[in-house]
C-alpha cells in the first residue's frame, strides 16, 4: 500500500472524497485528476450569478491552499485513457501510467446533446462546466432573443436569470409540463405560472423542429408546431448522461451508471464509483437510482472515504436538492415520485408553500417553495427515519413534529416507521 | 479591502484582507479555514456554513435573515450569535470583524 488513492474527477463528489480521506486520518498519497485547467468549483451558481455578472469569478469548492495543506495532489488538465484493472494503473493521455491502490471514479455525467441538422451551429451550447458558462455568459451579453431547449431545472434557472436580465426568452419542453423528473406537478405548474408573469414565454408539447444560421452561427429555430423563434443563443437542457465509458472499457458492470453497492464498490473491490456516475439500490426507494445532486455527490463521497478506511457503513443520507428560480427557492427532500396522496401547506399565490407526499401512510418527501422550515423539518424526519401520518401534518405544527421526532428518537425506534 | 479575522476551533487564528461585495463565506473558503464546508455555495440551503458573531458584532450584524433563521435550525449547536457567513456580505463598516467557527458543521 503505497500508491495510495486516486480520484478521477474534481466536482464536488471528488474533492470531497480527498478531504475526507484526510479528515479521517488516511496517511497515504492521494492525486485527484481534473481534465479542466481551474481549480474545482460550485457547479450550481453557474446557472445563476455567474451568467448574470460579466465580472463574476467561479466559486472555488475550496481555496487554493486547501490541496497543498492537505496533501491532495490536485493535477489538472489530465485525461485518462484507460484504466487497467489488474495492474492497478491508469494510462494517461499523452503518454504516463499512474498506479492507484483504490481508484474512486467520480466523472460526473454530461449534457445529452441534440441529434439534429443545425445542432452544431455556433450559439447552440450547453451547460456542465465553467468553460460552458463562460460562453453562455458570453453569448447572452450579445443576444437580444435566447431559446432554452428543454424545462428542468437547469433550463428553467437559466431562462429567469437571463429574463431578469432583460432578455426575450423562450422555453421549449417536450412534455406536457415542466420539471417532469425533479417535482411534482402542482410545483411545476407554479413555477410555470410564475416564469410567464415574468415575461418568459414557455411552451410545453413542443420540441425544435430544425435550427436556421447564418455564416454558421444560429439565428431562429423552428419549433415541432412550426412557429418560427428568432435566437442569437440556444441553450439545450435535456438531461445528462453518466460518464461510464472509461468503467465500461474496463469491464465493470455498467447500466444507466456504473453500479456500485451500499459502501461504493464496483464490481472491481478496490474501484468505487461516486456522484452523478454511480447507479445504487437506495436504501429510501429499495430501487436502483442515480442522482445528479450535490448532496448525494458530497454524502456519497463521505463514504468512499469510510469504506477505504475499513469503516464502511451503508449509505443511509437523506436525499435533498435544491434550485433557485425567479424568486422562487426550491427545496425538496426525499424521493417523491409514486406518491398516492398529498398535503398542502401554506399559499400558492404567496408563493410560499410545501407539498407533503405520502405512499399510503408512508412519508415519500416534501417539495417547498420559499418554506426552508419545512424543509429542514423533512430531513430531521427522514434522517430519524420517522413518517408522520398525513392526519399528523394536517392537523399538527412544525412544533408538534418536531415533537414527535423527538419522541421517536427517544423510543429507540429509529427504523422502525420508515 | 476590509480586514476579518476567523477563530478556528482549535483557536488558530485566520487574517483575512476582504474584497467588499464578497461573502464572509468565500473568503472562509478561498482562504481555506478549516470548519467552512459551505456545501452549496452560498444558496442558503445547506448551513455548513455557520459561524458565532464575536459579541462586540451581534448588535451589527446579530439578525439573520427569515430563510437564514430557518436554515440555522439545523445546523449544530446553534446559540443567539449564530449565523450563516454566506448571508454576511462584506463592506467598509465591517472592518475588524470577528467571527468563531463551531466545533462541527450539521
Amino acid at each position: 500500500m503505497k500508491n495510495g488513492v486516486v480520484i478521477i474527477g474534481a466536482g464536488h463528489a471528488g474533492v470531497q472524497a480527498a478531504a475526507s480521506l484526510r479528515e479521517l486520518g488516511y496517511d497515504q498519497p492521494v492525486i485527484l485528476l481534473s481534465d479542466e485547467p481551474e481549480l474545482p468549483y460550485h457547479k450550481p451558481p453557474l446557472s445563476k450569478m455567474f451568467i448574470k455578472d460579466a465580472e463574476g469569478k467561479a466559486q472555488p469548492l475550496r481555496g487554493e491552499a486547501f490541496y497543498a495543506g492537505s496533501a491532495i495532489d490536485f493535477r489538472p488538465g489530465v485525461r485518462i485513457e484507460r484504466i487497467d484493472v489488474c495492474r492497478r494503473s491508469l494510462e494517461v493521455a499523452g503518454g504516463g501510467v499512474t498506479n492507484f491502490d483504490n481508484l474512486i471514479l467520480a466523472t460526473g455525467s454530461r449534457p445529452r446533446t441534440l441529434a439534429l441538422p443545425g445542432a452544431d451551429l455556433s450559439g447552440v451550447l450547453s451547460l456542465r462546466s465553467l468553460a460552458d458558462a463562460r460562453l453562455i455568459r458570453d453569448l447572452s451579453a450579445q443576444s437580444e432573443d435566447v431559446v432554452i431547449l428543454g424545462g428542468g431545472f437547469i433550463g428553467l434557472e437559466i431562462a429567469a436569470t437571463l429574463r431578469a436580465g432583460g432578455r426575450t426568452v423562450s422555453v421549449l419542453e417536450a412534455a406536457d409540463r415542466l420539471l417532469g423528473r425533479a417535482v411534482g406537478p402542482m410545483v411545476a405548474a407554479h413555477v410555470r405560472r410564475r416564469l410567464e408573469a415574468t415575461g418568459a414565454r414557455i411552451l410545453l408539447g413542443t420540441t425544435v423542429a430544425s435550427f436556421e444560421g447564418k455564416n454558421g452561427h444560429v439565428s431562429a429555430i423552428i419549433t415541432s408546431s412550426g412557429e418560427r423563434l428568432p435566437a442569437r443563443m440556444v441553450v439545450v437542457g435535456i438531461g445528462a448522461l453518466p460518464n461510464v465509458e472509461l468503467a465500461q472499457a474496463a469491464g465493470l458492470t455498467v447500466g444507466n451508471g456504473i453500479h456500485v453497492d451500499h459502501q461504493m464498490r464496483s464490481s472491481a473491490q478496490e474501484i468505487l464509483a461516486i456522484g452523478d456516475v454511480a447507479s445504487y439500490h437506495h436504501w429510501f426507494t429499495g430501487s436502483r437510482v442515480r442522482l445528479e445532486s450535490v448532496q448525494n455527490a458530497t454524502d456519497q463521497a463521505r463514504l468512499a472515504a469510510r469504506t477505504i478506511m475499513g469503516q464502511g457503513d451503508a449509505f443511509s443520507a437523506v436525499p435533498w436538492f435544491w434550485s433557485d428560480i425567479d424568486d422562487m427557492k426550491l427545496q425538496m427532500v426525499g424521493l417523491t415520485a409514486g406518491g398516492d396522496s398529498h398535503v398542502l401547506l401554506g399559499s400558492l399565490p404567496d408563493n410560499k408553500f410545501s407539498i407533503y407526499h405520502f405512499a399510503g401512510q408512508r412519508l415519500l418527501g416534501i417539495e417547498s417553495v420559499n418554506r426552508p422550515s419545512d424543509h429542514i423539518l423533512g430531513r430531521k424526519m427522514l434522517a430519524a427515519r420517522f413518517s408522520p401520518t398525513p392526519r399528523m401534518v394536517i392537523e399538527g405544527s412544525n412544533t408538534s413534529l418536531n415533537t414527535a421526532i423527538a419522541d421517536h428518537l427517544k423510543q429507540g425506534r429509529a427504523g422502525a416507521v420508515l | 479591502m476590509t480586514k476579518l479575522t476567523f477563530i478556528t476551533h482549535n483557536g488558530t487564528h485566520f487574517q483575512i484582507n476582504a474584497a467588499d461585495g464578497s461573502t464572509v463565506m468565500e473568503n472562509a473558503v478561498r482562504n481555506a479555514v478549516p470548519g467552512i464546508e459551505a456545501e452549496c455555495g452560498g444558496s442558503c440551503t445547506c448551513a455548513t456554513c455557520h459561524i458565532y458573531l464575536d459579541e462586540a458584532w451581534v448588535a451589527e450584524l446579530g439578525e439573520p435573515g427569515e430563510t437564514e433563521a430557518d436554515m440555522l435550525d439545523f445546523a449544530y449547536d446553534v446559540q443567539p450569535n449564530s449565523r450563516l457567513s454566506c448571508q454576511i456580505k462584506v463592506r467598509a463598516e465591517l472592518d475588524g470583524l470577528v467571527v468563531r467557527v463551531p466545533e462541527r458543521q450539521g
